[in-house]
């Protein structure tokens, strides 16, 4: 202890005095600088942009069109699809992970899951809407299934593919942080599976999955390239309606109004995200 | 003294038994329940694949075979828009300039926090954190006018590595902060510095070197993302593999070349994960 104290003291002084400096914040300029001008820039010139109208002036005119039926049409459709998507897949991908991570830690189906889990989770661009097409679509190889181009049902199926394997990802930890003791020691008390799982493993997971379904969520929620590739001539969800705004045919891009319908979407995912980062501090109790 | 302890044995040893017996029959059924899962589960998410990868391989005719369809890869041109390979070329080479400015980037500003700005540290974490919670597509309106601007100057698609970069960010942050809190960073920075190197020297010829693993992560994540990414792409309307893929399908629907592609492009994308499986489970075995 004390003689960490001196080398500390020893060493402080001698730094300074070789070279009389630049404070440390200044190495960090580059990277707040380009996140500043590709991240918060864009963010900023969306919110800026959508509290003024088409003339310029500071109006909530613009704001307002988040009222009107047809926009609060496109919103509840994004909730829709992100409301089963996420349930669904929270659900299923819940009892896949517990599948996962009762075996072997170290085994090869643990790591094929997780890197498999890694890939599909991520695979949510065109190609996924393309596998489904052939798969179930109207030239289908395994069926031509009527409902496929039905919103929600057909498209949340086509989410759930990359949904559990999300909610494998991030759910396998809580999993993993069930300790066998626990579950010996209910057992030796006398619990049967069901109790088990009623009083202890249910309200140990439970903030952990809510907060996995969340994030789920907010995932689906700014996913883009699946749907847009499932079906372009409809829009349903909100990006959808913000990319027509943007590349109108008659070559009258309504920045404006996308930029309203953009700043909806942040308010949103602000909302389900925070209620993530609270529900992930409660759940980080039990993990180690 | 005696009684106590054969008191304890007797009653530790009965329920010991019992508890095997359950045990087993709790194995017996957790193990069905596994496999059952596994069935299902491996083909809900095999049999899409499958259909892709049969899709690929269709002739002329239906429910012939051919190989047309991943020949076409390198030769495939579509009606107004730019010919496959040039896509695939434009992805590969966004992948490597967006892993490496990324790397670039964020390696030295952690190292850096890590060692001289402590009090960054949190702020360093929710910025690198944020672009999860903005979604792409709010990104895309918003630097639509930027791009919009220098399009007129004719820039290449190459040009999307600025905002590729920020997607990036979160993946490679979690990843490289892994490497970071594996060692003690400290310590070699306290013991380069007092035999005289420089800060440089510090970050670039002791740090890095002992986070090459986690390097690699994130510049196998930063790839896998880059070669998936299409709603940047598709809003500034620069062609990527994803939305040359999408441009294709528009004009000739079932081309059997975008699911060779989609196919191509998943298998790598799945090595490059597999890869870093591997790598992950090495470092863990020799700490």
């Amino acid at each position: 202890m004390a003689v960490a104290a001196t080398t500390q003291d020893g060493a402080r002084p001698a730094r300074a005095g070789r070279r009389p400096s630049v404070p440390g914040w200044v190495g960090t300029v580059p990277f707040f600088a380009y996140v500043g001008v590709f991240l918060l820039l864009p963010t900023g010139i969306v919110i800026w942009d959508s509290l003024r109208n088409t003339t310029g002036g500071w109006y909530l005119t613009s704001v307002s069109q988040l009222a009107s039926p047809q926009v609060r049409g496109y919103f509840i459709g994004s909730v829709k699809l992100c409301l089963i998507s996420s349930a669904g897949g929270a659900a299923l991908g819940a009892i896949l992970a517990y599948a996962v991570a009762s075996g072997n830690p170290d085994g090869a189906v643990r790591r094929l899951y997780i890197s498999a889990s890694g890939v599909l989770a991520q695979f949510g661009g065109v190609t996924l809407a393309f596998a489904f097409l052939v798969l179930i679509g109207p030239i289908g190889l395994l069926l031509h299934a009527s409902w496929y181009f039905d919103f929600p049902w057909g498209i949340s199926l086509i989410y759930a593919y990359f949904q559990i394997p999300l909610m494998v990802l991030v759910f396998m930890p809580a999993i993993d942080g069930l300790k066998v003791q626990w579950r010996e020691a209910s057992e030796n008390l006398g619990a049967s599976t069901w109790q088990y799982w009623r009083y202890v493993g249910a309200p140990l997971l439970t903030p952990a999955f809510l907060g996995a379904t969340l994030l789920l969520f907010a995932n689906a929620l700014s996913a883009f390239a699946t749907i847009q590739a499932w079906e372009n001539q409809i829009a349903y969800i909100v990006p959808q309606q913000i990319s027509t705004s943007l590349s109108s045919e008659v070559g009258l891009a309504n920045v404006n109004y996308a930029d309203v319908l953009a700043l909806g979407m942040v308010i949103m995912v602000a909302i389900v995200m925070t209620g993530y980062a609270l529900l992930q501090r409660r759940a980080a109790r039990w993990l180690r | 003294m005696a009684a106590v302890t054969s008191l304890g044995e007797t009653s530790l040893a009965a329920p010991a038994v019992v508890s095997r017996g359950m045990q087993a029959r709790r194995r017996r059924r957790l193990n069905l329940f596994r496999y059952l899962t596994f069935l299902i589960f491996g083909l809900f998410f095999l049999l899409p694949l499958l259909a892709m990868v049969r899709f690929s391989l269709e002739g002329s005719k239906l429910g012939t075979w051919s190989l047309s369809g991943w020949r076409q890869i390198v030769s495939y041109q579509g009606v107004g828009i730019p010919p496959l390979a040039s896509a695939v070329e434009i992805t590969l080479e966004l992948a490597v300039i967006t892993s490496v400015v990324v790397l670039a980037l964020l390696v030295p500003t952690m190292i850096w926090v890590r060692l001289r700005v402590q009090w960054l540290a949190r702020t360093l974490e929710f910025v690198c954190l944020l672009p999860l919670t903005i979604p792409a597509i709010v990104l895309a309106v918003g630097l639509f006018p930027v791009y919009n601007r220098i399009e007129h100057y004719s820039i290449s698609a190459l040009m999307l590595f600025w905002a590729y970069v920020i997607l990036a960010l979160p993946y490679a942050y979690r990843a490289l902060a892994a490497g970071l809190n594996a060692m003690d960073v400290t310590t070699l920075s306290e013991a380069a510095r007092g035999l005289g190197a420089s800060w440089f020297t510090v970050i670039v010829r002791v740090i890095a070197p002992n986070m090459w693993q986690a390097i690699l992560n994130a510049l196998l994540l930063t790839s896998a993302l880059v070669l998936g990414e299409f709603t940047l792409a598709y809003f500034l309307s620069f062609y990527n593999l994803q939305f040359e893929l999408y441009s294709i399908s528009r004009n000739t629907a079932n081309a059997t070349v975008i699911f060779s592609t989609s196919a191509a492009s998943l298998m790598f994308a799945f090595v490059l994960l597999l890869i870093l499986s591997y790598v992950g489970r090495r470092r863990r075995g020799r700490g």
